[in-house]
């Protein structure tokens, strides 16, 4: 199969790809309509809050990995490098700066409207808050900051939820009123959070999908595309709900077909490897990455990167009756929040649950909030699980730390190893 | 005459292609090597008609060996025809020199050096062919057995002595080598056994090392040996340019495997291994069996791998084989900490200006390479015993050296294995492959049936 075949799709990549550009529209509409834009990050985003005071959010994460999918990130990158910006920064970041420098055109070709309010919850991830301090030189715009703390000690506790609650009624809910000049409404937040609840069921019945045999999806690789409308701008929206039943169906279907996950060369009909993935894929060479994959039957069944915007799969809902707490514990709970011996005790379950025959840790060059003790993971959870542990390297967004090669070579010489060890003791093969 | 089975593999790396060949008891029955350079295809073809030849070699020592009337002259009669054959060898790919160096000066760019230059470039082609002999005296040592390696060394010498700086400077010469070098590996020279067999039996005669009842029974014993059908039953291919090799998928074999295995096999209590090829570093974790536990590979830059001596050895005018020993006179250690490939040039002349040895500069250019290593190893899961280093940098007595140092520093006393043979251990893997998995068809078919 050649690159110029136009890649298969299923139906919700259509309505997802529909809802997004309509998403980025109706930014680039803002200046008209007047309506206000918080610029914030996906894990621990208050989507349903903001969105109660009819503000439109902007996840510059999101922008800067969907101009990596589209081949821009690396004129982006290199733009901020100009800057000054050095080349161990986050990607997403100097890609961000970059777009912005360029006239802040988005992934889509639209203007993206200055922030009206950057509103920072900065969880489990440093750079987020350097990130917003630079953006705050360049727009004169309200800030509002939402410390969560990190999960240390590997538990949330009462002390913690009680403290972010407050933030956001002393600090967060105030500049949004400010900003908009609107009153808060719990009761709107609360009907979003309903909203969310509901898409969030079928987001997990889908993720779960991939354990049966074949799984009906890759829960990497696609699931990057099934965590979009819920991890960004569509918690808490009737469009987000729609989607992830439409997804569902799909699901459904393929369970009764028995059929393996849609790639865009195909279906995977003969599954081989069973994989759990820790880590972000790259972007700027997303297919090409994924390619290797499934040209040899490996599926990912579960993946840590799908769980940045929550853990919903380990039983969080967003909670309509207790609506800012919710958010709290929802803020508290992502995986970037999550303690070393908490990501470790995550993948094992993966691996059992979805009965892997591996686990794969992508290792990003410029997050070190993610890369930060991968090898002890690595070691850790081969240990406690008895499965093999794969370790390949790339980047986010910028495509000059992507070497194909070598990550063939890696990925390659794992899946044979898996293979090898499926051998029965006393064989030679 | 009934033939007699064997299995290939075949290891494309960066800088050199290997085959092994296997005969059905899984003994090694012969190895070929060649510089990969551009064409991998060449590569493959040259390194396993190498191995073929080689294979003639083994054949001919066991024929030999097996006759109680020869059998005590086995180490007079081999090196000779193996010592015939590589000067024959030699002799064409000289040959195939003087064709292309005259290829190059036709460019149009060097036409102010004519006709000094033909002549000149044929005088250095006329001296190197007097010197090849010694090069292949039986027990001669060569510094290499790549013919760029020596050639490359003697056209430096003789066209330093022939340049002159006003009418014929050096840099002209060695610029017509460098395009020379790469056509020449690129060809498949034909030098036939069986035709060097019978002049290295003509000239032991002549030296009155034979006596003719044993040259008619040598002869024979040729023969067969010459004679006897090789039927390559399954190959598997490894290595960077696995990709290039026109087999199937299935005979395609992950160089982490094939290294897993080859040390293994090479020596059986591994548990530890350590491969440094020309453009990875690679740290792997075996099992009883040989079979891959964990492994670690360097990321998608080469610092500290092969290739980077190789730059080294360019910035000095050096082989790459004549580092490892001017690195051992080292008496002072110098502590290089960049084992960056694009800033190795710069480095050393650094060091130079400073003042430093050459010797103590290239020892401590040795031992970050292994600090890279070694920082490999210990994510890959530690330095167990016994622990085999393979690749073309294993057979570097400095980087061994500087092995050794670090592995006793940071695990306490270790065994450490490294074979003659070392770099040929990712081949020998996927030969093994080949065998194996032929068996497993087979068995597979008896179950079938």
């Amino acid at each position: 199969m050649t690159e110029t075949v136009p890649a298969q799709r299923d139906a919700s990549m259509a309505l997802q790809k529909k809802i997004l550009g309509e998403h980025y529209h109706a930014l680039a509409q803002a200046p008209e309509t007047g309506a206000k834009t918080a610029y914030t990050f996906v894990p621990g985003n208050l989507t349903e809050l903001i969105r109660s005071f009819d503000m439109l959010p902007v996840l510059p994460e999101i922008n800067a990995l969907q101009s990596g999918m589209r081949k821009q990130s690396g004129d982006f990158v290199r733009e901020a490098e100009k800057l000054g910006h050095s080349e161990d920064v986050c990607t997403y970041v100097k890609c961000d700066i970059g777009m912005l420098k360029g006239g802040n055109i988005g992934p889509t070709g639209e203007h993206i409207p200055d922030p009206d309010l950057l509103l920072l919850s900065y969880t489990g991830c440093f750079t987020f808050m350097k990130w917003f301090e630079l953006l705050k030189q360049e727009y004169d715009c309200e800030i509002a900051m939402l410390h969560v703390p990190y999960q240390g000690g590997g538990e949330i506790t009462q002390e913690m939820v009680d403290y972010i609650v407050r933030q956001l009624e002393e600090s967060v809910i105030p500049k949004l009123e400010k900003v908009t000049g609107k009153s808060f409404d719990e009761d709107a937040v609360s009907e979003r959070l309903a909203l969310s609840a509901q898409a969030e069921e079928d987001f997990v019945y889908v993720l779960e999908s991939a354990k049966h045999r074949p799984s009906p999806i890759d829960g990497y690789f696609g699931g990057v595309f099934y965590i979009g409308p819920i991890f960004s701008a569509f918690r808490g929206t009737q469009a987000g709900i729609d989607y992830y039943q439409a997804l569902r169906s799909e699901v459904d279907a393929r369970i009764a077909a028995g059929k393996g996950p849609v790639t865009p060369a195909g279906e995977v009909t003969d599954e081989r490897y069973r994989l759990v993935v820790e880590g972000p894929p790259n972007w700027t060479h997303f297919r090409e990455f994924w390619k290797m994959f499934y040209e040899e039957n490996a599926v990912c069944v579960a993946s840590t990167y799908t769980k940045v915007g929550g853990l919903y799969d380990r039983g969080f809902r967003h909670d309509p009756s207790k609506p800012l707490e919710s958010l709290a514990r929802y803020c508290l709970g992502c995986y970037t929040n999550l303690n070393l011996p908490q990501r470790v005790d995550l993948i094992s379950d993966y691996v059992r649950e979805y009965s892997a025959d591996g686990f794969l840790i992508n290792s990003v060059k410029s997050c070190n909030s993610f890369s930060a003790g991968q090898l002890v993971i690595l070691r850790e959870v081969e240990e406690r699980t008895g499965v093999p542990g794969g370790f390949i390297e790339s980047d986010l967004v910028d495509p000059r730390y992507f070497s194909a090669a070598n990550i063939k070579n890696r990925l390659e010489s794992y899946l044979q190893m898996i293979e090898q060890r499926r051998q029965p003791v006393g064989a030679t093969g | 005459m009934n033939g007699l089975d064997c299995w290939v593999g075949i290891d494309l790396g960066s800088t050199t292609t290997k085959a092994v060949i296997l005969d059905s008891e899984g003994a090694i029955l012969g190895r070929g090597i060649t510089n990969s350079r551009s064409n991998y295809d060449v590569a493959c073809a040259v390194a396993r008609a190498e191995a073929f030849v080689d294979a003639r070699f083994a054949l001919a020592r066991r024929t030999l060996e097996a006759d109680a009337e020869l059998a005590p002259r086995t180490e007079l009669l081999l090196p000779v025809i193996a010592a015939s054959f590589a000067e024959a060898k030699h002799g064409a790919a000289l040959d195939a020199l003087r064709a292309e160096l005259l290829v190059a000066a036709r460019n149009d760019f060097y036409k102010s050096w004519q006709p000094a230059l033909d002549r000149v470039l044929g005088e250095i082609v006329d001296e190197m062919e007097v010197r090849a002999p010694a090069l292949f005296v039986p027990g001669a040592e060569r510094k290499s057995d790549f013919f760029r390696d020596l050639a490359s060394s003697s056209f430096m010498q003789l066209s330093e002595e022939a340049a002159d700086p006003g009418t014929m400077p050096q840099d002209v010469l060695i610029g017509m080598f460098d395009k020379a070098i790469i056509k020449v590996e690129n060809q498949e020279l034909e030098v036939s056994f069986e035709e060097h067999v019978g002049q290295a039996l003509d000239r032991l005669l002549e030296a009155a090392g034979l006596e003719a009842g044993e040259r008619a029974r040598a002869a024979e014993l040729m023969e067969y040996a010459v004679g006897m059908p090789l039927q390559e039953r399954a190959h598997v291919g490894t290595g960077y340019g696995r990709a290039r090799l026109p087999f199937p998928k299935a005979s395609i074999r992950s160089e982490i495997l094939c290294h897993g295995l080859g040390a293994h096999a090479t020596f059986p209590s591994t548990r530890t291994v350590l491969d440094i090829g020309g453009q990875d570093t690679k740290a792997i974790q075996v099992d009883e069996r040989g079979i891959v536990t964990g492994f670690q590979m360097n990321d998608r830059c080469a610092a500290g791998c092969g290739r980077y001596l190789g730059y080294i050895a360019d910035e000095m005018n050096l082989g790459v084989h004549e580092l490892g020993p001017m690195a051992m006179k080292s008496t002072r250690k110098v502590k290089i900490n960049s084992t960056c490939t694009v800033f190795a040039g710069a480095e050393l002349r650094d060091r130079l200006n400073l003042g430093q040895q050459r010797e103590d500069i290239l020892a401590g250019l040795h031992r970050a390479i292994m600090l890279r290593a070694m920082s490999l190893l210990a994510r890959s899961g530690g330095v167990h015993d016994d622990f085999t280093f393979t690749g073309g940098v294993a057979r570097n007595p400095a980087a061994v050296r500087a092995l050794r140092e670090l592995v006793t520093e940071n695990y306490g006393e270790r065994k450490i294995n490294i074979s003659a043979a070392s770099i040929y251990t990712g081949a020998l893997g996927a030969a093994i492959f080949a065998r194996r998995a032929e068996d497993a068809d087979e068995s597979t078919e008896e179950a079938a049936a």
